[in-house]
C-alpha cells in the first residue's frame, strides 16, 4: 500500500467487557477506554488533534450518538469523523484514523468504537439488516448453521463437530487469560461430549456454547504520526497495510461465486503486494473476527490460504493455542467477547498489544514482528489490517 | 506535502417531498449512472474508482448497516465500501484523507436519504438526545433550533421580518432552481402569519422533508487531470465539536462554527473571509440560522446578522443561490448538496443560478441539536 506517511499505534484502551454493564452508561463506558489509551501513550485529551467514533445506531436506538458521546470521547472542540459499516465498524475506524494521520491532516488521532448491546436487541437489529422485500423473512440475525452444515458436508460429522468444540474450547482457555474478556467458562477439553450434547441448539448444528456472546464495551485506540508515534512509545505497532473487501448483500447477484470468496480474495491480495508467501510463518499471530466457533474453523482456510483439511489439522494439533506453532486469537477472541461496534477494533487493538509486548498474561511466548487482524460484518465483509514490529520501508 | 484533490463531478436527483416510487438503492442508481456518463470511469470489480463512501443514516433508513444495499449499487462488490454515519460534507473530509493518504487515488461519494419514510423526522432527532435528563424533556433537533434561535434574537436583536426576508428569498432562489422543483413562492406577509413551530421558529422558517440523493467523484491531482478539464479543488476542510449539554453551552457563540472554519481557512490559507468567495452555500435548517452561520464563518460582523440582512448581505455575496436548505434537502446530506451546488458554480454548470466567473466557493453543513456540530470546505476552480 502506497502511504503518504507512516503512522504507528500507540495507545490501546478496553473498557471491561460484560453482558450487562449496568454500572456505566454509554459515555463512562466509552470513557474508560479512552483513559486507558491515553495512559498507555502517556497523553492527555488535549494532545489529541481529531476523534474518529463508531457504531451501530439501531442497537442502542441513539441518533447520531457522537454527539451525546462526545461528553467523554474528548471531541470537545475538536475535529472528528463517524464512521460506520457494520460488524467491519472497528476496523474501519482503524482503516479511517490511518487515513487522517497518513493524509498529514492530523498528527495524533484517537479512534473508538463501541456498543452496548445490553440496552437493545441485537438479533433483531441485524435481522433489520435484510432487505425489507427480498431478505427479512429468511434473516436470522448472526445466527446461521450453515458454515456447520459445510463443514459436516465435506469432513463428516464426527471430526467437524469434535474440531469446532475444540476451538470453542482453546478459545475460552485464551479468555481465561484476558481479565476484560466477557464470557470465561474454565471450560477443559473433557468437556467436549458434554457440551456437544447439552448446549442449547441454536440453528441447525449451531448451539449456544458455539456462538459469539453479545456484549457491552468499548475500545479506544491512538494512531500517530511515524515522528510522533517515536515519541510516545518505545515500541508503536506499526500500520503495514489493510484492505476492504465488502459485497452485495443477496449473494447471487454476480453469478455463482462461492459466497465466502471475499476472505481468500482479500487475504490472497493483501499478502501478494507485501510480499508474504507462507502466511502461517511469516505471520507471528493472528486475531481474528470469529462469530462462531464453527466459522473460526472454517475462515483458518480461508485467511491462511489454505487447502484441503490443513486448518482442522491446526485446531486438531493445537496449532491454534497461544503457546501454538501459529496461535489464533490469544485475546479469547470473538466468541469470548463482542460489543458489536467495538468488536473489529479489538481484534486490531489485540495485534497491536502483541506485538508492543503489552499483552500481559495472554501475551504470546515469542517475539511478534508480524500480526494480522481481521474484522467481518455485513453480508460476508471482510477487512484485513496488517501490523508490523518494525517501521514499514 | 499532500498531493491535491478534486471533485470531479457532481450528480445529484432532484429534493422532493416524498419519492415515493423510488428505493433509496434506486435514488443512487440514477446519480452513480450520472457520474459514470460524465466521467467514463469503470465502476466494475477490478474498477479505477478505489473507494465508495456513502453518506446515509441507520435511523432515517429504519435499516442497520443502511450501507449493506449499497455495495452492488456503488460498484463495490468485491471492493472498498464505507460510510460517513455524519454531517454529508463529511465524506469530503474523509475521501480528501484517503486520497491524500496515498492509499487512494479516486473516491466515489454517495449520499442519499428518504426523509419520508419516517413518520416525523422530529422523532428520528429525538433520539440524538441522552436517554436520562434530555430526551425525557421531550427535546428534539427542532425545538432544540428554537431555543438556539432564542438566544440569538437576545443577543442579535434578529426579529420576526428579517426572517421572513430570509424565507422569501430562499424561495424565489430556489424556484430558479431545477433540483428543487415543488419549491413555490411565498409572500412576506404569508411567512409573517405562518403557524410557529418552536417560538421563534415558523413553519414557514423550516426546511422542508424531503429526499434525495447526491454523488460525486473525488480524485488525486494526477488522475483529475484525465477524467475532467473541470476539476475543481477541495483546498480546505475543518470540523468542530462543542458540547452536548445545553448547559454547558452558549447557544448563541457559534462556538463550533467559528473553530471549523479558522481550521478551514488555515487549511486553504484564507485570510478574509469576507472578500475571498464568489459563492457561499451554508446549511440553513431554520431561517435563523442564515445570519447567525454567516457571523460564525466571518462573512459579516459579529452581532451584525440582523443588519447584514436587512442591507441585502446575503444577495451581495451570493449565499445560498441555490434556495439553501431552506429549500430542502435531506438534513443528514446538507453540507453535501451545499457542496456539490458550490461545485457546479466553480465547474460553471449552475444554470440559471450561475455567477459569473465564480472561482472560490464556501460549502458548510451543520448537525445535531443547535448546531453542535459544524463542518467546512473551501473549494476552488481548476
Amino acid at each position: 500500500m502506497k502511504r503518504n506517511r507512516n503512522v504507528g499505534i500507540t495507545g490501546v484502551g478496553q473498557s471491561v467487557f460484560s453482558s450487562h454493564r449496568e454500572e456505566v452508561n454509554q459515555p463512562e463506558m466509552i470513557h474508560e477506554a479512552v483513559a486507558e489509551a491515553l495512559d498507555q501513550s502517556g497523553l492527555r485529551i488535549d494532545d489529541i488533534d481529531c476523534v474518529v467514533h463508531g457504531n451501530m445506531e439501531l442497537f442502542e436506538m441513539v441518533h447520531q450518538p457522537d454527539l451525546w458521546h462526545s461528553i467523554a470521547t474528548g471531541a470537545y472542540g475538536k475535529e472528528t469523523l463517524r464512521v460506520t459499516t457494520g460488524g467491519t465498524t472497528g476496523t474501519t475506524l482503524a482503516c479511517a484514523a490511518d487515513h487522517l494521520v497518513s493524509s498529514g491532516l492530523h498528527d495524533v488521532v484517537l479512534a473508538i468504537g463501541l456498543e452496548k448491546l445490553q440496552e437493545g436487541h441485537a438479533t433483531g437489529g441485524i435481522t433489520n439488516m435484510a432487505d425489507p422485500l427480498w431478505g427479512r423473512q429468511l434473516q436470522t440475525g448472526a445466527l446461521t448453521g450453515m458454515a456447520a452444515a459445510e463443514l459436516i458436508a465435506e469432513f463428516g460429522a464426527e471430526r467437524a463437530r469434535r474440531a469446532s468444540m475444540k476451538y470453542r474450547i482453546i478459545m475460552d482457555q485464551h479468555a481465561m487469560k484476558n481479565r476484560k474478556a466477557h464470557r470465561r467458562l474454565r471450560l477443559q477439553l473433557d468437556q467436549m461430549d458434554d457440551l456437544a450434547a447439552n448446549s442449547p441448539a441454536l440453528v441447525g448444528e449451531l448451539r449456544m456454547i458455539h456462538m459469539c456472546s453479545q456484549s457491552d464495551g468499548a475500545c479506544a485506540l491512538i494512531f500517530a504520526s511515524e515522528e510522533k508515534a517515536k515519541q510516545f512509545c518505545k515500541q508503536p505497532a506499526w500500520i503495514k497495510d489493510h484492505i476492504t473487501v465488502h459485497r452485495e448483500e443477496m449473494f447471487c447477484l454476480f453469478g455463482d461465486e462461492p459466497y465466502l470468496a471475499t476472505h481468500r480474495y482479500a487475504a490472497e491480495k493483501l499478502y501478494k503486494r507485501n510480499g508474504i508467501k507462507d502466511p502461517r510463518k511469516e505471520i507471528d499471530v493472528f486475531e481474528m473476527y470469529d462469530p462462531s466457533s464453527w466459522w473460526g474453523v472454517q475462515w483458518l482456510r480461508d485467511f491462511l490460504l489454505l487447502e484441503g483439511d490443513e486448518h482442522f489439522k491446526m485446531v486438531e494439533n493445537g496449532d491454534i493455542a497461544i503457546d501454538g506453532a501459529f496461535p489464533v486469537n490469544p485475546s479469547g477472541g470473538v466468541i469470548a467477547s463482542n460489543p458489536i461496534g467495538a468488536t473489529a477494533m479489538v481484534r486490531v487493538a489485540e495485534a497491536a498489544l502483541q506485538i508492543m509486548g503489552k499483552a500481559g498474561d495472554h501475551q504470546v511466548p515469542k517475539e511478534v514482528k508480524q500480526a494480522l487482524a481481521s474484522g467481518f460484518g455485513g453480508t460476508m465483509w471482510t477487512v484485513l489490517f496488517l501490523l508490523t514490529r518494525d517501521v514499514p520501508r | 506535502m499532500a498531493r491535491r484533490v478534486a471533485i470531479c463531478a457532481v450528480a445529484q436527483t432532484t429534493y422532493q417531498r416524498s419519492k415515493w416510487d423510488q428505493r433509496f438503492q434506486g435514488m443512487a442508481l440514477d446519480v452513480v449512472e450520472s457520474l459514470q456518463q460524465q466521467t467514463g470511469l469503470d465502476f466494475s470489480q477490478h474498477r479505477e474508482s478505489g473507494m465508495s463512501i456513502s453518506v446515509s443514516d441507520d435511523v432515517f433508513d429504519a435499516r442497520t448497516i443502511s450501507d449493506n444495499p449499497m455495495t452492488d449499487v456503488l460498484g463495490a462488490h468485491f471492493g472498498c465500501e464505507e460510510k460517513v454515519a455524519q454531517e454529508g460534507a463529511q465524506a469530503l473530509y474523509y475521501g480528501l484523507a484517503a486520497i491524500q493518504s496515498g492509499h487512494v487515488d479516486v473516491v466515489l461519494v454517495l449520499g442519499h436519504c428518504k426523509e419520508s419514510q419516517a413518520a416525523s423526522r422530529n422523532m428520528v432527532t429525538h433520539v440524538a438526545f441522552d436517554p436520562f435528563y434530555t430526551r425525557p424533556v421531550g427535546l428534539d433537533f427542532c425545538a432544540a433550533a428554537g431555543l438556539q434561535a432564542q438566544a440569538y434574537a437576545a443577543r442579535s436583536g434578529i426579529g420576526d421580518e428579517h426572517l421572513a426576508k430570509v424565507v422569501v428569498r430562499a424561495r424565489e432562489n430556489a424556484v430558479k432552481n431545477p433540483l428543487t422543483p415543488e419549491v413555490v413562492k411565498v409572500s412576506r406577509e404569508e411567512v409573517l402569519s405562518s403557524p410557529m413551530l418552536a417560538d421563534p421558529i415558523r413553519e414557514l422558517h423550516a426546511y422542508p422533508v424531503s429526499d434525495g440523493a447526491v454523488g460525486m467523484i473525488l480524485a488525486a491531482e494526477e488522475r483529475a487531470k484525465n477524467i475532467t478539464k473541470r476539476p475543481v479543488w477541495i483546498n480546505g476542510v475543518g470540523n468542530c465539536m462543542d458540547s452536548f449539554f445545553f448547559g454547558d453551552r452558549d447557544l448563541a457563540s457559534n462556538f463550533a462554527l467559528k473553530k471549523a472554519a479558522a481550521i478551514a481557512y488555515k487549511r486553504a490559507g484564507i485570510t478574509e473571509p469576507r472578500t475571498a468567495f464568489d459563492v457561499i452555500e451554508l446549511s440553513d435548517q431554520y431561517a435563523y440560522q442564515q445570519p447567525m452561520w454567516a457571523e460564525g464563518l466571518g462573512i459579516c460582523d459579529e452581532g451584525g446578522g440582523p443588519a447584514w440582512i436587512h442591507a441585502g448581505g446575503p444577495e451581495r455575496s451570493n449565499v445560498n443561490l441555490s434556495g439553501g436548505m431552506l429549500a430542502g434537502n435531506p438534513l443528514i446530506l446538507g453540507g453535501l448538496v451545499r457542496a456539490a451546488e458550490a461545485a457546479l458554480q466553480l465547474m460553471g454548470k449552475a444554470g440559471e443560478r450561475q455567477v459569473r466567473k465564480a472561482r472560490t466557493a464556501l460549502a458548510h453543513g451543520v448537525m445535531g441539536p443547535a448546531g453542535q456540530f459544524h463542518t467546512v470546505a473551501v473549494l476552488e476552480r481548476g
